[in-house]
């Protein structure tokens, strides 16, 4: 029997939210080698299964030996008899729990509370014109809880009274919409509506790492992603009842009812293929207040700053409008000086969440290599993933469903041998595009653009199981 | 269905198309019932962007000695004096230069060696800063700038930049010509694969990476050209405190543990969920002074009632013109510990 870990200790951390409690889980580790007597050794040498036999035994004693590595023995659990944590009664089993509606919106574990939306300090100057991030390293599937749904916010976020907010559709000029026309929330909830999953990505996200490496963790790198159900009634169902002229139109003009008034120009075509919708559900509840409550535009494909948030208005009309956030940001720099104006689509794009930057391997052996997939023009076709840094791939598994325009969760599982690993994912859209690398990417644009940064993400294990952040051209 | 219930549906149905409720109204109403035509006043209200083409343009004039004022009065406590601040935000002016107003491109955004990009050195459009300006700034009190105002305060901006002379007054008739002045007025290319529309000139056909699905031996080597600087593993927190506890995979320990008993002060939680730390710090001015500043002001003498007060109702001067704004949902009992919190010298546990 080998030592699995260089490092006893990397893998007995402490639960960093509780200090001093053990967070082994219960995983049955053996004991270590510094722990073993020689003659322990020397029935290692006759055979795996006789020395399991013995130490089954002798373990306990080797608990007392080993002194200074006490915790780590404490944590092995393959002491004695059995588990504790099933020997012994457990305080939830053996005491009367919480009544219900003790939470009357419920909340997760307490245990979860690492899990947070959280900021990169120094990305911005003001927390009201900032970002948090929604934490990829912890969630499941493809659904984003809406409490851990990223923000960005240009100017705050508001709690919007809902009954005095108020939806409004005009005209740049009069022959584009017959009767200008305003909504009630209850005119809106009256409407025929739709539910749909898509995924929402800020222009930015992955933005800090054009040029190298900036960020720790894929919080960091791709947490301005999250992906929810939503659920409204199609724009092209309101300009129609207003009677807008859909075929002199050539782009709508979304604009937001908080401070920042946001502004940003849509094709007619997006509105008038039914995907655009003006939405006030998001997983079964009301938009949260960070999401744009009480309504807000959901643009299918398209980056973030598209899907205003507080929708008050939309207007229709025959040119882009060049609004703050589409003629100063939002704008991607090339190497010549210009500025790509109006790029909008979130093109293919994909990234291992588990295991990720900033992790730790709990052991070696086996593991599911997990990630999300992802594109504006529609569904993923197929994710593949390589261990060893681009220079062979194996097709990963999607689980379903496979949405349009919605994230797309895929796994592999990967036998780990404890050496070192690059690990990336590459995904492949219905289209036929696939996912550039930097050298390509940056071959194109440079590194300067700080917007839809899609390239393939490297993560390096180290032999100690430890995960890091690195580039690969 | 009942018979009954089909015709009592049927007849309010007939009610609506006969414009009983709409006053005959010529709407193309799929809905009965359902929005009603907006007001011109309405429409005038809301309706308030203005376009590359200047159509939304309100008529009006402002000059840049007047811009002056409303910059120093409402402006330059977060831009800074000549806009060159990036203590709230990036900076508004600079890097651009007398022969970008001649070329129409700004020859900086072609330096590497320049990392800073002003928002003057960006815009193509002298449009999108009058729109947004009156839209959303200041950016305490948005919307609270007249149609002159927001003429005079980009009047003396595009001075500052040198777009402008100082003597000069932007109307809705001499925006037209500052547009063929703006220095990077021909630095957007609309050439890429990336609008989900056909609209715009030029779009690419295709998008600019051709990445291929290659399967084994794609590469003689791997090349890695950048790795987290170890300094910056520990810039975002203790990782092991922004993962899961169990599984597969443990956060990386790279700071101290929150200790259990390290709980937040409740009144720092209290500012941070009234939003107080939007425009304050414990020791640096944001848009409102440090609170260590607050607190060595008003050390020794009587002033929590004062204090509560402004922070209920708001107010500007003590400290500058940028103005606090009002704060009519907090309870005087919260006001009271968050003053109190202050005074104290805000400590975080
Ligand atoms: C309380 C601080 C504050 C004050 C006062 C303020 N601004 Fe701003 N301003 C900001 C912030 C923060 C942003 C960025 C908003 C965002 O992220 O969308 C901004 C953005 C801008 C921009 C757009 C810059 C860009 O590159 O996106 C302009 C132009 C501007 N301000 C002009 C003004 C003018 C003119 C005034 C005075 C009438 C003013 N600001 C007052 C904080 C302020
Ligand atoms: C939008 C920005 C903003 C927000 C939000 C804000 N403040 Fe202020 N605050 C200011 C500014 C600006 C001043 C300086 C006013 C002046 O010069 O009189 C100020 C001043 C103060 C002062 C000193 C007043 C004086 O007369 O010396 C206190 C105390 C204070 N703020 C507390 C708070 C508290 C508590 C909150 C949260 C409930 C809060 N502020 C929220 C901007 C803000």
């Amino acid at each position: 029997m080998t030592k699995l870990r260089p490092d006893g200790e990397a893998t007995l951390r402490t639960d960093p939210l509780a200090p001093g409690a053990d967070v082994s889980s219960g995983r049955l580790r053996r004991a270590p080698e510094s722990f073993l007597t020689p003659e322990e050794i020397r029935q290692v040498g006759q055979g795996r299964r006789a020395f399991l036999r013995a130490s089954f035994l002798t373990a306990a004693a080797a608990t007392v030996a080993v002194g200074t590595r006490g915790r780590a023995a404490a944590a092995s659990t393959a002491v004695s008899v059995g588990d504790p944590d099933i020997l012994n009664p457990t305080p939830w089993g053996s005491s009367l729990g919480q009544p219900v509606a003790a939470s009357p919106y419920g909340q997760p574990s307490k245990h979860e509370r690492g899990l947070a939306r959280r900021q990169s300090p120094g990305l911005t100057q003001v927390a009201a014109a900032s970002v948090s991030f929604a934490p990829l390293q912890g969630l499941f599937g493809i659904i984003t809880p809406s409490g851990l749904h990223f923000e960005r916010h240009h100017q705050g976020w508001q709690d919007i009274d809902p009954t005095r907010h108020r939806f409004m559709i005009d005209g740049a000029r009069p022959e584009f919409v017959k009767t200008p026309k305003v909504y009630t929330m209850d005119d809106i909830l009256r409407l025929p509506s739709v539910s749909r999953m898509h995924f929402i990505e800020c222009g930015a996200n992955t933005g800090m790492e054009w040029g190298n490496v900036a960020v720790p963790t894929v919080q960091y790198t791709h947490g301005m992603l999250s992906c929810s159900e939503f659920t409204g009634v199609p724009l092209r169902t309101l300009l129609e009842d207003c009677g807008a002229d859909l075929k002199a139109a050539t782009y709508v003009l979304a604009e937001g009812g908080d401070g920042s008034s946001m502004t940003r120009t849509i094709p007619i075509e997006l509105v008038l293929s039914g995907e655009v919708l003006v939405a006030y559900g998001q997983n079964g509840e009301m938009l949260r207040p960070e999401n744009g409550y009480p309504l807000r535009l959901i643009v299918p494909g398209v980056q973030g700053v598209s899907w205003v948030k507080w929708l008050r208005r939309v207007e229709v009309g025959d040119r882009p409008y060049a609004t703050k956030d589409e003629a100063v940001h939002y704008i991607d720099l090339m190497p010549d000086g210009q500025h790509r104006q109006y790029s909008s689509i979130q093109e293919c794009k994909s990234v291992i969440t588990t295991p990720s930057g900033g992790q730790t391997l709990v052991d070696k052996g086996y593991f599911t290599i997990s990630g999300l997939a992802w594109s504006g023009r529609g569904k993923v076709k197929r994710v593949d993933v390589s261990v060893d840094g681009g220079v062979n791939w194996v097709e990963a598994t999607l689980q379903t469903p496979v949405l349009s325009k919605c994230l797309t969760r895929f796994i592999l599982p990967w036998n780990w041998d404890g050496k070192p690993a690059l690990l990336q994912s590459r995904a492949t859209d219905e289209t036929g595009f696939v996912q550039p690398g930097y050298g390509q990417l940056r071959a194109a644009r440079g590194s300067r653009s700080i917007y839809h940064n899609n390239a393939i993400q490297t993560w390096q294990v180290a032999e100690n199981g430890d995960v890091s952040n690195v580039q690969i051209l | 269905m009942s018979r009954f219930c089909k015709a009592a549906l049927l007849g309010s149905t007939l009610g609506v198309l006969l414009g009983l409720g709409l006053g005959g109204t010529a709407l193309a109403d799929n809905f009965p019932g359902v929005g009603r035509p907006a007001t011109p006043a309405e429409v005038k209200a809301w309706d308030i962007d203005v376009g590359p083409d200047f159509t939304g343009l309100p008529s009006g004039s402002g000059s840049v000695s007047r811009g002056m004022d409303i910059w120093e009065a409402k402006c330059s406590a977060c831009h800074g004096t000549f806009g060159e601040s990036n203590s709230v935000f990036n900076p508004l002016i600079g890097g651009t230069t007398a022969e970008d107003v001649k070329s129409g491109h700004v020859a900086t955004l072609k330096r590497t060696d320049f990392p800073a990009r002003t928002t003057v050195m960006k815009v193509a459009t002298v449009s999108t800063l009058y729109d947004y300006i009156r839209r959303a700034m200041p950016w305490n009190a948005p919307k609270s700038l007249s149609d002159d105002d927001v003429y005079a305060v980009l009047a003396y901006m595009l001075n500052l930049a040198e777009i402008v002379p100082d003597d000069f007054v932007l109307t809705d008739a001499t925006i037209r010509d500052v547009q063929a002045r703006m220095p990077n007025r021909d630095g957007m290319t609309t050439a890429h694969a990336l609008w989900p529309g056909p609209g715009l000139p030029n779009p690419a056909a295709k998008p600019d990476t051709a990445n291929a699905a290659c399967m084994t031996n794609c590469k003689p080597s791997v090349q890695r050209t950048s790795h987290l600087p170890d300094h910056a593993l520990g810039a975002h927190g203790n990782l092991a405190a922004q993962n899961r506890i169990f599984g597969p995979v443990r956060g990386q320990r790279t700071g101290p543990d929150e200790a259990a008993t390290d709980k937040p002060n409740p009144a720092l939680t209290l500012a941070e969920a009234s939003g107080c730390l939007s425009c304050h710090a414990v020791d640096t001015r944001v848009v409102g002074p440090s609170y260590s500043e607050i607190a060595a002001r008003y050390r020794g003498s009587d002033s929590a009632d004062a204090l509560m007060s402004k922070v209920k109702a708001g107010g500007e001067g003590v400290w500058g013109a940028v103005t606090m704004p009002p704060q009519p949902d907090l309870k005087d009992d919260q006001v009271k510990t968050l003053v109190a919190w202050i005074l104290a010298g805000a400590p975080t546990k």
